[in-house]
């Protein structure tokens, strides 16, 4: 047997397509080709019949009840928290506070760590490809604390230049920030170097993992960083729930930044005591049912092999730049060496908004606008993209009727 | 491709490549940017006026295909024309490029009735109206930016 087996082999795309029942429906008369997974991913059946059979079987409130379906829920609920504790190797389930999502992740950071530990003339720095969650919660935090944002820059390739970002960790630097991997350009940051370079420096490290989780094998501990956040539904889970990593000397230190029903321990008019880690930061009745859901998820794609989804939107990463050559006039932003399956482009005579349409009726759905990045997108001079984002059911096929969609853009604008 | 031929008709495409009064405008009476957020479009409306009457209109930005040819044909129309007039104008490419207003009257509308493939395309409503939007906050004597979101 050959050594030189071809991941395809290993890799039975066409039986994982059958698992995403939408993928099957045709949209303006055309077979559906979905290359917006950056924005956000199709759900598998197995996901989607978790959601049910919970509703159905299991729908009760968690951590109050003493009957019956509060025990299936909760050890259900608290399962799920087990599972992405395991999926990012954190050290413990404590360290997993279910959020609605990213942005609510580092929100959460700043509100509670930020708003304690920050001072005026401190420093948060980020970097020029965050998206706009991963910079509005600091700017926010810095003005309350009288705090400055600085930001990292990027080279034309759309790389963060890790020697200026360096040269910008200072005694003032308290928190850095910064994407694991980029929405925009697809980037993939050194973390784990960047991470090194800010605890030198004494800053506490948020990893915005939005787009890290659905393209790469993560691990926390191996990573170094203190806080890690990401969000269910872009990584074919639910919408409205993702999760937030914390070390657990940081969070134990931290105080509530929502106050209600859950995070308590006991209350009187006088006093409150809170409750232990991490129920101290989930405060009201969890979103269950996705959470559960978004642990159906994440078993779901380490069945299929975190490492082979890694290597198969690899290839058509590869593939799909390589034949976007092929149109004139396209120019590719973000040509970074380390990336994520996301192609953001531009045509020299074509406004992305126009592209988009004229794909859409090709039953093709990519992304265009500024990608919730606009002042990356002033950097690279550009008013708006359009994106192809790849996910593990996507096709080289699919990245031809990109291809072919592209010429018929350029047929429309003769 | 026939809806798409409809929504990028030839005088569409025409005023996008090449847009009239595209140019800043000095002794202007009023000046209003228009934003679009989510795509990013962003024009700057020029505009002398002279009692009731819009004596000259110009524009500078970028955007869409549709918003730019929607912006160079919309100051082409207006110019010279009273506010009055202007804001039924408005009216009716409204309905126009909505779908809502039955079939619009082609004499009344000229040039702008090429924006009528528009209706079938809702989520692009918004790129072919910020011009107009933009030129109505002029009128009223608003100063700030205006969005279509």
């Amino acid at each position: 047997m050959s050594l030189a087996i071809s991941h395809s082999v290993t890799y039975d795309v066409d039986r994982v397509r059958r698992d995403f029942p939408i993928l099957q429906r045709s949209v303006r008369g055309r077979q559906l080709v979905y290359l917006d997974n950056a924005a956000t991913t199709q759900k598998p059946q197995q996901v989607i019949d978790r959601l049910t059979r919970y509703y159905r079987e299991e729908n009760s409130n968690v951590h109050r009840g003493v009957h019956y379906l509060s025990e299936v829920a909760t050890a259900a609920y608290e399962g799920a928290r087990t599972t992405i504790q395991r999926f990012l190797n954190a050290k413990s389930e404590k360290e997993i506070v279910f959020t609605r999502g990213t942005t609510e992740g580092i929100n959460l950071v700043a509100q509670s760590w930020g708003r304690k530990n920050l001072r005026g003339g401190d420093e948060v720095l980020i970097t020029a490809i965050e998206h706009h969650s991963n910079i509005v919660p600091w700017q926010l935090l810095c003005a309350e604390k009288g705090a400055t944002l600085r930001v990292a820059p990027v080279n034309d390739a759309g790389e963060v230049i890790v020697e200026e970002f360096a040269k910008l960790l200072t005694d003032r630097t308290k928190i850095a920030a910064f994407g694991h991997a980029s929405n925009a350009l697809g980037t993939i940051n050194p973390v784990r170097q960047m991470t090194e370079l800010a605890h030198a420096a004494g800053a506490i490290v948020v990893i915005d993992g939005a787009q890290g989780v659905p393209h790469l094998p993560i691990d926390v501990q191996e990573i170094g960083c203190d806080f890690y956040t990401f969000s269910g539904h872009k990584v074919y889970g639910p919408t409205g729930i993702g999760a937030l990593y914390g070390r657990e000397a940081l969070l134990d230190a931290m105080p509530p930044w929502m106050g209600g029903g859950d995070m308590i321990l006991s209350v009187s008019f006088e006093k409150t005591t809170y409750n232990a880690l991490p129920y101290k930061f989930e405060a009201g009745t969890p979103n269950i049912a996705d959470a559960i859901g978004l642990a159906t998820a994440l078993d779901y794609i380490g069945s299929l092999g975190l490492e082979k989804i890694a290597a198969h939107e690899h290839d058509l990463l590869l593939y799909a730049t390589e034949r976007l050559q092929e149109i004139k006039g396209l120019r590719i932003i973000g040509t970074s060496r380390q990336k994520a399956s996301v192609i953001s482009f531009t045509l020299e005579t074509v406004h992305p908004h126009d592209i988009g349409t004229i794909l859409d009726q090709e039953g093709i759905a990519i992304r265009t606008g500024h990608h919730c990045a606009q002042p990356l997108m002033m950097r690279f001079n550009v008013p708006a993209t359009g994106r192809a984002s790849f996910g593990l059911y996507n096709t080289r096929a699919e990245a031809d009727a990109l291809v072919e969609g592209l010429k018929k853009v350029l047929e429309v604008f003769g | 491709m026939s809806d798409l031929r409809e929504l990028y008709q030839q005088v569409i495409l025409d005023h996008n490549k090449n847009p009239r009064n595209f140019h800043e405008m000095a002794g202007a009476t009023s000046k209003v940017d228009g934003y679009n957020p989510l795509c990013g479009d962003h024009y700057t409306i020029f505009l002398q006026v002279d009692g009731d009457t819009v004596k000259d209109v110009s524009f500078t930005g970028s955007g869409c295909a549709i918003s730019k040819a929607s912006a160079s044909v919309m100051s082409a129309t207006v110019k010279g024309k009273s506010r009055d007039e202007i804001a039924k104008l408005f009216d009716t490419f409204h309905s126009l490029v909505t779908g809502e207003g039955g079939s619009a009257n082609a004499a009344e509308l000229g040039r702008l009735a090429a924006f009528s493939g528009v209706s079938e395309f809702p989520a692009r409503v918004k790129c072919a109206t910020l011009a107009w939007h933009t030129l109505n906050a002029a009128l009223k004597g608003d100063s700030q930016s205006v969005t279509t979101e």
